[in-house]
């Protein structure tokens, strides 16, 4: 990362205007808009979380998982599962962010305790995702059931229930609550990876990604800190799935898949690395611009990701939003330069 | 007496196919050290390609053997040249790279072919043991695996290519400085590697019929098989097919077939915590 950019993501001037657009948008948007694109806009915002977890984990981590969607997924399908069972929804709430978490941590033992490299790391959770993919699919008959809640194999589950106030099952939220709630937890998600960033815990977590022999010869054990970090984007992805499965009501396999993953990936590439409001920019542009293919006949979607993905590994490597920002940050400089001859470049790294 | 036949021939059949599908990977990460996402792809092309040659009228065991492998190796040339080719040595940029190529492959296959199964029927029949009947097609599929795996053994050992191939993978600086190109040497080895796919894909269409999203299908058993191998490419990938292809093909045979992968996959990822240089960085160190 050059310091250019680092000095750009990390600064608290970055922070405090994504947050303040988020807040803006929170009180403003519903008003402005029908609750048709409210809903959409709501899917956006959910899978925003899903990216920003990815580029928690791959862009301050060093953690490249390619099967981010596993824990997304997971997420989706213990609080379909749980909420069934339980009817309340605030356990299976907490019990969709905990699972995933669980399963990031044990997945993640195996593979930093294992010290398998990135290479690896990124197979192994892609054939994780893969397996599940494979398994809920295989689930379809109706001896395939967890307490009341049938899994529904490749049918998925559908009608869960939504969120309710904790302990009044019948006040369930509503599409614009649920327009509230995906927004509001996403600013807090950003808002707590940021501070998390700026913290002596972040910093050696970047630390460990810049250059993890030297930051274990100082004393910190990276396997523990790469754990944390990867539990923490498990739960992240968890609560997304959970938000997912309310926006829809509804879940199915597809979102463990080979295709779902890559998403993800491709939101976080396009957006940017190293940034925490690049993979929302990506997202946001990607989903629309897969509805946008959805409308037509010519393109498939596959081809045109696929091409996207290719193309941006081989000539934008660093993303839109680093390369914007860089591009802001010449411009600035050059602007400071003129204003005053020692222009100071004093921000704060992440 | 018949059961325990049956038994040894699929475990036999799982050890074989795991061989086959991940030869043209363990060629490709083993010399290149480049993980082909897209692997599942040429599988998946190998089996257009048999399709398509069959489609021509062309006999099938040479659309099988001659057409998939030449297909999918020509497209492994183009493939290199355009974007394998300059991404070397960064590992991560290129498993996204082929991942994009992956959906890429998927999404023009399934504009021009349309995204539904097309099978072609299992040839040669079958023939009994005791009350049970076995696809000749399996045994087939078992001598394919050997024949492949003697004759990567003598490419490597006895030719003077597989000397090239062996100097470079060791020492790209050594060899360069010897007058060979390590860009040639990569070349011909991902053609290599994905005709060795498109083989695969070719003998594989018959049992599974042939879809755009097939590789899908593959490609997790296949990445399995070839990092639990570790650094020896044939020894690795031999020893991994069959632990992994006995554990995959006993389990379902206990249970379904979906819970002998799982069974596949918990067992590597437990391997991969003792072993974490496969089984090949541990033992049979120095072998092929």
């Amino acid at each position: 990362m050059s310091s250019s950019v680092a000095a750009f993501a990390g600064s608290w001037k970055s922070a405090a205007l994504c947050i303040v657009i988020g807040i803006v948008l929170l009180l403003g948007l519903p008003s402005l808009i029908d609750d048709f694109t409210l809903i959409q806009v709501t899917i956006y915002l959910v899978m925003s979380m899903l990216a920003v977890s990815l580029g928690f984990i791959w862009g301050f981590g060093g953690i490249l998982c390619f099967g981010q969607a596993a824990f997304f997924g997971l997420g989706a399908y213990t609080y379909a599962i749980a909420v069934v069972n339980i009817g309340d929804s605030s356990v299976p709430f907490l019990l969709s962010i905990a699972v995933p978490a669980l399963f990031a941590l044990v997945l993640g033992y195996v593979i930093f305790y294992g010290r398998l490299s990135d290479v690896y790391m990124g197979v192994i959770t892609l054939t994780v995702t893969l397996i599940l993919f494979n398994l809920v699919n295989s689930t379809a008959g109706p001896e395939w059931k967890i307490g009341t809640a049938p899994l529904g194999g490749f049918n998925g589950i559908p009608a869960i229930p939504p969120l309710n106030w904790p302990g009044n099952t019948d006040d369930t939220i509503t599409p614009r609550g649920m327009f509230n709630l995906s927004l509001g937890l996403l600013i807090v998600v950003y808002a707590g990876l940021r501070l998390l960033i700026a913290s002596r815990v972040g910093h050696v977590i970047v630390a460990i990604k810049e250059n993890e022999q030297r930051a274990q010869l100082l004393g910190y054990d990276a396997r523990a800190y790469k754990l944390f970090a990867f539990t923490l984007g498990g739960a992240i992805a968890g609560l997304a799935g959970c938000l997912f499965a309310n926006w829809g009501s509804f879940t199915s396999p597809t979102i463990f898949g080979l295709a779902q993953s890559a998403q993800i990936i491709i939101w976080v590439i396009v957006g940017g690395l190293g940034t925490l409001i690049g993979p929302v920019v990506g997202c946001i542009l990607i989903q629309w611009l897969t509805t946008q293919i959805g409308t037509q006949q010519t393109f498939n979607a596959n081809l045109v990701l696929g091409a996207i993905l290719v193309l941006f590994v081989l000539l934008v490597p660093r993303g839109l939003v680093p390369s914007a920002g860089d591009l802001l940050g010449r411009l600035w400089a050059r602007r400071a330069r003129k204003a005053k001859p020692a222009a100071r470049v004093e921000e704060r790294r992440a | 007496m018949d059961l325990a036949a049956i038994v040894a021939i699929q475990v036999l059949y799982g050890i074989a196919s795991l061989v086959i599908i991940s030869a043209g990977l363990a060629v490709i990460f083993g010399m290149m050290k480049v993980i082909n996402l897209a692997h599942g792809e040429f599988l998946m092309l190998g089996g257009y390609a048999t399709l398509g040659a069959l489609k021509l009228g062309i006999n099938l065991w040479i659309a099988i053997f001659v057409a998939a492998p030449l297909v999918v190796g020509l497209i492994g040339v183009v493939l290199e040249r355009l974007v394998i080719r300059r991404l070397y040595g960064r590992m991560i940029d290129t498993m996204l790279a082929t991942w994009g190529l992956s959906l890429l492959l998927v999404g023009i296959v399934t504009s021009v072919f349309g995204n539904t199964t097309a099978g072609i029927s299992t040839p040669l029949g079958n023939f009994a043991i005791g009350s049970y009947s076995v696809s000749v097609y399996t045994l087939l599929i078992i001598a394919v695996a050997v024949v492949l795996a003697v004759a990567l053994r003598a490419v490597l050992l006895k030719t003077q290519l597989g000397l090239i191939a062996r100097g470079t993978m060791q020492n790209p600086q050594m060899a360069d400085a010897l007058g060979i190109s390590p860009g040639r040497v990569y070349s011909v080895t991902f053609a290599v590697g994905a005709a060795l796919s498109g083989l695969a894909g070719g003998l594989l269409a018959p049992l599974t019929g042939v879809v755009p999203t097939m590789g899908a299908a593959f490609i997790a058993k296949a990445f399995i098989t070839v990092i639990g191998g570790g650094p020896a490419i044939l020894t690795g990938l031999v020893g991994a097919s069959t632990f992994f292809g006995a554990i995959n093909q006993i389990a379902a045979f206990l249970t379904t077939p979906v819970f002998g992968e799982v069974a596949l996959l918990f067992a590597a990822i437990v391997m991969l915590r003792l072993l974490p240089q496969g089984i090949t960085g541990r033992f049979f160190k120095g072998s092929l």
